[in-house]
């Protein structure tokens, strides 16, 4: 066990590894180890060389044709040949739609334990990683730990903030390893429409649930939005079921962290909840006295959401003349 | 015949769990059980297949140290034909790495099969990991987060949602995929299939009944903590004589807050 060493992070998304690189830094730092960023790929020594300014002292680069898209065993062949070899004693992976499954089956190859989306990451004074994720549907916090090697945990898309890239010395080492043939076909990728802007980094957002009425009634939300340089967002309804946004807010859409967060006509269901924790202030506006929403929120309004937001709108233009 | 297999877990009811306001722990030994939802809709897709292809027998497989019961037959009622509960009081403290252990066994037990299906995560631990491991145990090809899936002779051809991409994945069974929420509507079972089921089998294991060393089941990660998070939030209510009147108080609020203009 004492032969483990080293802060590991992976993800195919290059932002989230940069991510990745700042907490592995601090990690890295406490236990005072080296910070070693894979990158699986396709002609990206360029890329690899920017790993060293964010943070990696080495990166372990595996550059070869059959890595140039995610393919599942592909990809999970590389680092279970690497983590085999050195052994790391962390390995920080990026919660994606790909990454996490591919965490979940190099953590059962390397029969190891795996904490899935960790929001907080922290080294307690056994120098074990302790992850912090939500749990029981946004009910607790569970704190965890692994008892085996490496200690793996994957890390959501911006749970954590990138760090600045500096002029500092680290090595890229070209590898080889066997990849593993894919066992499936990617047939077609059809790419998704999305709003753009990144909800998870917005400073205000308006956000609406089953309230609204009507698809075109979002245009009170934009309204109040665009005097606050806020962005809209809502519950899970209105994306999946009523398909009038594609994503949504909670649990298992954005976390967000905005300054301000104003729900409309959402009831706040623990799932929804469970997305708007980090806002410093929330507002809620429904018509229901007794919406579990109220509980959570520093200012609530009992009201018809299309009468209080022209209303709201109205009174922040003037104050903010 | 093709056979499907459903990994059903039985997940503590969230909406319905209680905090204890001086620990803030969860009170989860009294809480409600029930179908993990995503679970339900990986059971309504193995029906429907079936019910395109129509030879095929759809097994459940739950995994728990409680009792069970209510929810396979709801499973049976639902239109599984066969429900595998695997009980033993051992399996307490199994986390993902264990579950997915049990979980292989046990399908190994039941034979050959065609597809696993798995929720993308469960209700309660929303883990989203047991899916992927299983796939890793049973040497199978996985395709995760699917939201349409059919099936050409002995290939699955599945969509899955990326985070900014739907993709089209193709792969010879047996396989295993995880299904997302938006993949089906599922059913609500009726008085009749609901005593229909009652002749159903439930086949009960223990641990003992499979190949399971202790070393296979060990927790491989400790829970050092689970605690409801703090809302400190200030719960003012905003009122007034008129709309007008609760706004501009709101307004007023939010700017000494200084969460509103620059
Ligand atoms: C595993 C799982 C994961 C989930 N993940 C998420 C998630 O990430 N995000 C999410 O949002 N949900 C999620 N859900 C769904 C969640 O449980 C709720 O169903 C959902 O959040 C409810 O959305 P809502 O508040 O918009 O609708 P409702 O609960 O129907 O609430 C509508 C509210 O609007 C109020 N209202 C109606 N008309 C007006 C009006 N004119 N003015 C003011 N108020 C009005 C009503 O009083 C009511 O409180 C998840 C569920 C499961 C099982
Ligand atoms: N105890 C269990 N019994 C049967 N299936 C399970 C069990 N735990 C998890 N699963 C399956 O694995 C999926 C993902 O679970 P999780 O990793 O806990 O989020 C679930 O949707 C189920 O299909």
């Amino acid at each position: 066990m004492s032969e483990s060493k080293g802060v590991w992070v992976f993800s195919e998304n290059y932002d989230l590894t940069l991510e990745l690189l700042g907490k592995g830094w601090e990690i890295a730092d406490k236990l005072q180890t080296e910070l070693v960023a894979v990158f699986a790929g396709y002609d990206v020594q360029e890329k690899a060389d920017e790993m060293v300014r964010y943070g990696a002292d080495k990166v372990y680069l595996i550059d070869n044709p059959a890595l140039e898209s995610f393919q599942a065993e592909a990809y999970l062949s590389v680092l279970h040949d690497l983590a085999a070899n050195y052994k790391p004693e962390i390995m920080l992976i990026g919660s994606t739609r790909n990454g996490k499954p591919l965490a979940a089956r190099l953590a059962t190859r390397l029969k190891t334990g795996c904490t899935p989306d960790c929001r907080r990451l922290s080294v307690d004074e056994n120098g074990r990683l302790i992850g912090e994720r939500i749990t029981y549907g946004g009910n607790a916090v569970a704190k965890i730990a692994s008892r085996t090697k490496p200690q793996i945990a994957t890390v959501p898309a911006r749970a954590f903030g990138k760090p600045e890239p500096q002029d500092r010395n680290g090595q890229v080492i070209k590898l080889d390893v066997k990849i593993e043939e894919p066992k499936t076909e990617i047939v077609e990728t059809k790419p998704l429409e999305t709003s753009g802007v990144k909800i998870e980094e917005a400073e205000v957002i308006i956000s609406c649930g089953r309230g609204l009425e009507k698809k075109d009634d979002k245009a009170l939300l934009e309204e109040l939005g665009k005097v606050l340089g806020g962005q809209v967002g809502c519950s899970r309804p209105l994306a999946e079921d009523r398909k009038w946004f594609t994503e949504w807010v909670g649990l298992s859409g954005h976390k967000v962290k905005p300054k301000l967060y104003v729900a409309c006509g959402i009831s706040g269901v623990i799932q929804h909840v469970a997305g708007i924790r980090d806002a410093k202030t929330i507002v809620a506006i429904n018509k229901d006295p007794e919406a579990p929403i109220f509980e959570v929120a520093d200012y609530g309004v009992v009201g018809d959401l299309y009468e209080i937001l022209p209303a709201l709108t109205e009174a922040l233009k003037k104050h903010l003349q | 015949m093709k056979r499907i297999i459903v990994c059903l877990k039985q997940a503590v009811d969230v909406s319905q769990l209680k905090v204890d306001p001086a620990t803030r722990h969860l009170i989860t030994a009294s809480a409600p059980k029930k179908i993990s939802d995503f679970d339900k809709n990986a059971l309504e897709e193995a029906i429907r297949i079936k019910e395109k292809i129509g030879e095929a027998e759809v097994c459940t497989v739950t995994v728990s140290s409680e009792d069970a019961k209510a929810v396979l037959r709801e499973a049976l009622a639902i239109g599984a034909d066969k429900a595998y509960f695997v009980n033993d009081t051992g399996f307490q403290d199994v986390d993902t790495s264990g579950t997915a252990c049990i979980l292989a066994e046990s399908i190994k037990k039941i034979g050959a099969f065609d597809l696993v299906v798995c929720g993308e995560s469960s209700l309660d631990s929303f883990s989203g990991l047991v899916g992927s491991r299983l796939a890793e145990l049973l040497n199978v090809p996985q395709i995760t987060s699917v939201r349409k899936l059919s099936m050409e002779g002995d290939v699955v051809i599945a969509e899955r949602t990326l985070e900014d991409a739907y993709e089209t994945v193709k792969a010879r069974m047996p396989a295993l995929i995880t299904v997302t929420r938006e993949i089906n509507q599922p059913r609500i079972p009726s008085l009749m299939m609901i005593m229909r089921a009652s002749k159903k089998e439930i086949v009960t294991w223990t641990a003992a009944d499979l190949n399971l060393p202790k070393e296979k089941i060990d927790a491989k990660i400790e829970v050092v903590e689970v605690v409801a998070p703090k809302t400190e939030r200030k719960k003012i209510m905003i009122t007034g004589e008129n709309v007008a009147e609760i706004a501009e108080k709101l307004a007023k609020a939010l700017v000494q807050e200084g969460v509103v203009g620059r």
